[in-house]
């Protein structure tokens, strides 16, 4: 039965996730959904700004991945200046980007795996709260938890090398970058940042190994849990390269069904908007994309780190394609559906972008000076890339006086909204059927289902130890059974 | 008193926080302590160097960040003209608080977004509000509704960003002292226009010019700002007012 809730407009806060579930009469799950509450507003602000502002001032959206949006809209503008779409620039402008995003990605990825998600997998999902957060692995677990933060500086210092600084930098302009990496920050991040072998390329590859060994040695005794948790057959998007590389930095669009036939074969970026529609509810701010020629019902698909295992045919760095080989194995080469192995494929992309970031160091174009191409003038341009959590989508049209007319966006936690709504509801179905009280642990499912992939809304509140959520149980007369907060 | 300064030779003493100091008769204030070596902060007044391209020095008069008080009394040290004996304070608790207290007014008048502003790192307003530690504004803002004219070729000019100090209308102007901005309309709904024609004709160096005299994100040379890498912008290594010598004239006395 439906239930109507009505929740005013907040402005911008860091991640509110807002639960609702409706039980029958016989006390059965009959409905589940994940509300996203907070406006935005970015895709009409930026409009009758100049262009050029456009990788600056669209990052502020975020400070969770803001190099994702900084990079996506200087792709974009790459198109504006006549620098080619994703292929235009100079080999240090492309590389120094590419830095930048491994990067990124190797900093979130180490975020979110051991800070957000690793207290439950290590405490396990009804530990007590007290102990169940970060807190908990650094008091029990103290190498793992050195670890953890000196990859993440790692990641941070490639970023502030690339970007300028740690969060919400300027080095990507149009058509290019504004440096290159001196050969003293190059050394340094080979040979360990301030003479620190903990901090070298070496070590986080080395590191990477040892998380994905950690993540399977945990698999081999919770085998149930992690196949069977919020799992559900899905469509999976996601960025190739035109060879079938994993690529996220640049690429075309690729999707495959549960069975894994392709559904979207290598599509042009720039041509999104043939493949990928939103459909708006009205009961979140988060609109809801699918792939147009399914439409809504059956188009939605999963993006991140498991979509795009499960879309791409190779990783192009050794140890990666190692771990990649072991992971397609797991489901005979067929899509893997299982919610919490995103993990798994969190862990592996973390492991290829510390052999890229080394790739790229050795590279000594990163040092060459020609930091800006330009062209030919145009008044559309079209940035993708694979975000930490999924494809994003940037999209402008700007005016013969530079200033910026349209803007689109899609994010990638909106493209996992349906997923994500799919396995709270899975995460209730196994928890919450016939019981008229929430408890702590029923909580966490479900937020270890949200958390599984990896949504920003998730991020902020993990640093005040919990998620801001609240749960609501509905009986078959719309009464209000139960209602638990935490965090807001 | 004039808005360009010409000075003569004859010396009188002053004190400027305690500290006597030589000066030239004519010189105001602030060109006195520049060239001594004391720091009064301006947004609306330049001295002329090699970088700004100015012939000789501006004082508008407009902004009033440069407010001193000369034997008791506040002027502005921009425009006040030295005199024997003057006893100045200027770097004092009260002086500082008013000078916060006009950085903060001009950040709510206006709509100053720095995280996005090409200006960022090398704007005087902003480097203005961190000496002055300035948190959060006292005053509510007034979210004013201001236009960006983009239709020149090479320059923007973004209103949302101008304190109205009136330098580029003083110093950009063409070989033959066409203006090529001017001051339009009066009280709060005064404002900065382009005279579109001589704009669209500008030369690249006035066109850096222009993006350099701007005291603020105002005046942008389109495509220009994001492309000096944080590290490199004017403030990031020595904070406004931080150097001996005044930042304006960089150790060059006039």
């Amino acid at each position: 039965m439906a239930q109507k809730i009505t929740i005013e407009p907040v402005t911008r806060v860091e991640g509110h996730g807002k639960v609702t579930i409706h039980l029958d009469d016989n006390q059965q799950v009959t409905e589940s959904r994940l509300h996203i509450v907070e406006f935005r507003g970015f895709e009409r602000f930026v409009c009758g700004r100049p262009f050029w502002e456009a990788p600056v001032l669209v990052q502020r959206l975020c400070g969770i991945c803001p190099v994702s949006h900084h990079l996506a809209a200087a792709k974009a503008m790459d198109m504006i200046v006549g620098a080619g779409a994703g292929n235009g620039l100079t080999p240090v402008a492309e590389k120094m980007r590419r830095l930048m995003h491994y990067g990124q990605i190797f900093q979130s990825h180490v975020l979110h795996f051991f800070h957000l998600a690793s207290p439950d997998l290590l405490f396990g999902m009804d530990a007590d709260p007290e102990k169940r957060n970060v807190i908990g692995v650094i008091m029990e677990h103290t190498e793992l938890a050195k670890q953890a933060v000196l990859m993440r500086k790692y990641g941070q210092e490639i970023i502030a090398a690339t970007a300028g600084k740690k969060i919400h930098g300027t080095g990507a302009i149009p058509g290019g970058i504004n440096k290159n990496l001196s050969l003293e920050a190059r050394d340094a991040f080979l040979n360990g940042i301030n003479s620190n072998p903990d901090l070298s390329a070496d070590k986080m590859i080395e590191w990477s190994e040892a998380a994905i060994a950690l993540l399977l040695d945990y698999h081999s005794s919770h085998t149930e849990f992690l196949d069977g948790f919020a799992a559900f057959p899905s469509n999976h998007l996601s960025l190739v390269r035109p060879d079938g590389a994993l690529d996220l930095y640049h690429g075309v669009l690729r999707a495959v069904d549960p069975e894994g036939k392709r559904i979207v074969n290598d599509v042009d970026s720039r041509d999104y908007l043939d493949v990928v529609a939103e459909e708006v509810r009205s009961w979140s701010y988060m609109k809801f994309p699918y792939i147009k020629e399914l439409g809504p019902k059956d188009g939605w698909y999963r993006v991140g780190p498991l979509a795009r295992l499960n879309v791409c045919d190779f990783i192009p760095s050794p140890k990666a394609q190692a771990a990649f080989e072991q992971f397609r194995a797991y489901t005979k080469g067929k899509p893997n559906h299982m919610s919490m192995h995103y993990h798994w494929a969190r862990l592996i992309e973390t492991l290829h972008a510390a052999e890229m970031m080394k790739e790229l160091l050795l590279d000594p174009d990163l040092q060459n000076t020609d930091l800006v191409t330009k062209g030919e003038r145009c008044g559309e341009g079209i940035g993708l890339l694979e975000a930490p959590r999924g494809t994003l989508f940037h999209h402008y049209q700007v005016n013969k006086q530079d200033l910026i007319t349209m803007c689109n966006l899609i994010v990638s936690t909106t493209n996992n909204n349906e997923p994500m709504n799919r396995a709270v509801n899975a995460a209730a179905v196994a928890q919450m059927t016939g019981k008229a009280e929430i408890t702590e642990p029923m909580m966490n499912a479900v937020e270890v289902a949200i958390r599984a992939y990896d949504p920003c809304l998730s991020c902020a509140t993990h640093a005040m130890g919990q998620m801001p959520l609240e749960v609501t149980l509905y009986d078959a007369a719309g009464a209000v059974l139960d209602q638990q907060r935490k965090g807001m | 008193m004039s808005e360009t300064i010409e000075t003569s030779s004859e010396t009188i003493t002053l004190t400027i926080d305690g500290q006597e100091i030589q000066a030239k008769t004519g010189q105001t204030i602030l060109q006195a302590a520049c060239e001594n070596g004391i720091y009064i902060p301006t947004l609306c007044a330049l001295h002329a160097d090699k970088e700004n391209g100015l012939k000789s020095d501006i004082a508008p008069g407009t902004c009033r960040i440069c407010t001193v008080r000369v034997n008791g009394r506040t002027m502005a040290a921009c425009t006040t003209p030295v005199a024997q004996d003057y006893i100045v304070e200027n770097d004092t608790e009260e002086l500082n608080d008013l000078r916060k207290t006009i950085v903060e007014l001009l950040f709510v008048e206006g709509n100053h977004f720095c995280p996005s502003c090409e200006k960022s790192g090398s704007c005087d307003l902003q480097a203005l509000a961190y000496r002055y530690q300035m948190l959060s504004p006292r005053f509510r803002y007034a979210f004013s509704s201001r236009e960006v004219n983009a239709e020149s070729p090479k320059l923007l000019f973004d209103r949302n960003r101008c304190i109205l100090c009136r330098r580029c209308v003083l110093a950009i102007t063409t070989e033959d002292g066409k203006q090529l901005f001017g001051f339009t309309k009066r009280g709060d709904k005064s404002g900065i226009i382009m005279d579109e024609e001589l704009v669209k004709n500008i030369s690249e160096e006035q066109a850096q010019q222009a993006m350099h005299i701007c005291p603020v994100g105002a005046i942008i040379r389109k495509e220009k700002g994001f492309d000096t890498p944080f590290g490199q912008r004017k403030y990031d290594h020595n904070p406004i007012g931080s150097e001996t010598v005044c930042t304006t004239c960089n150790g060059e006395k006039s």
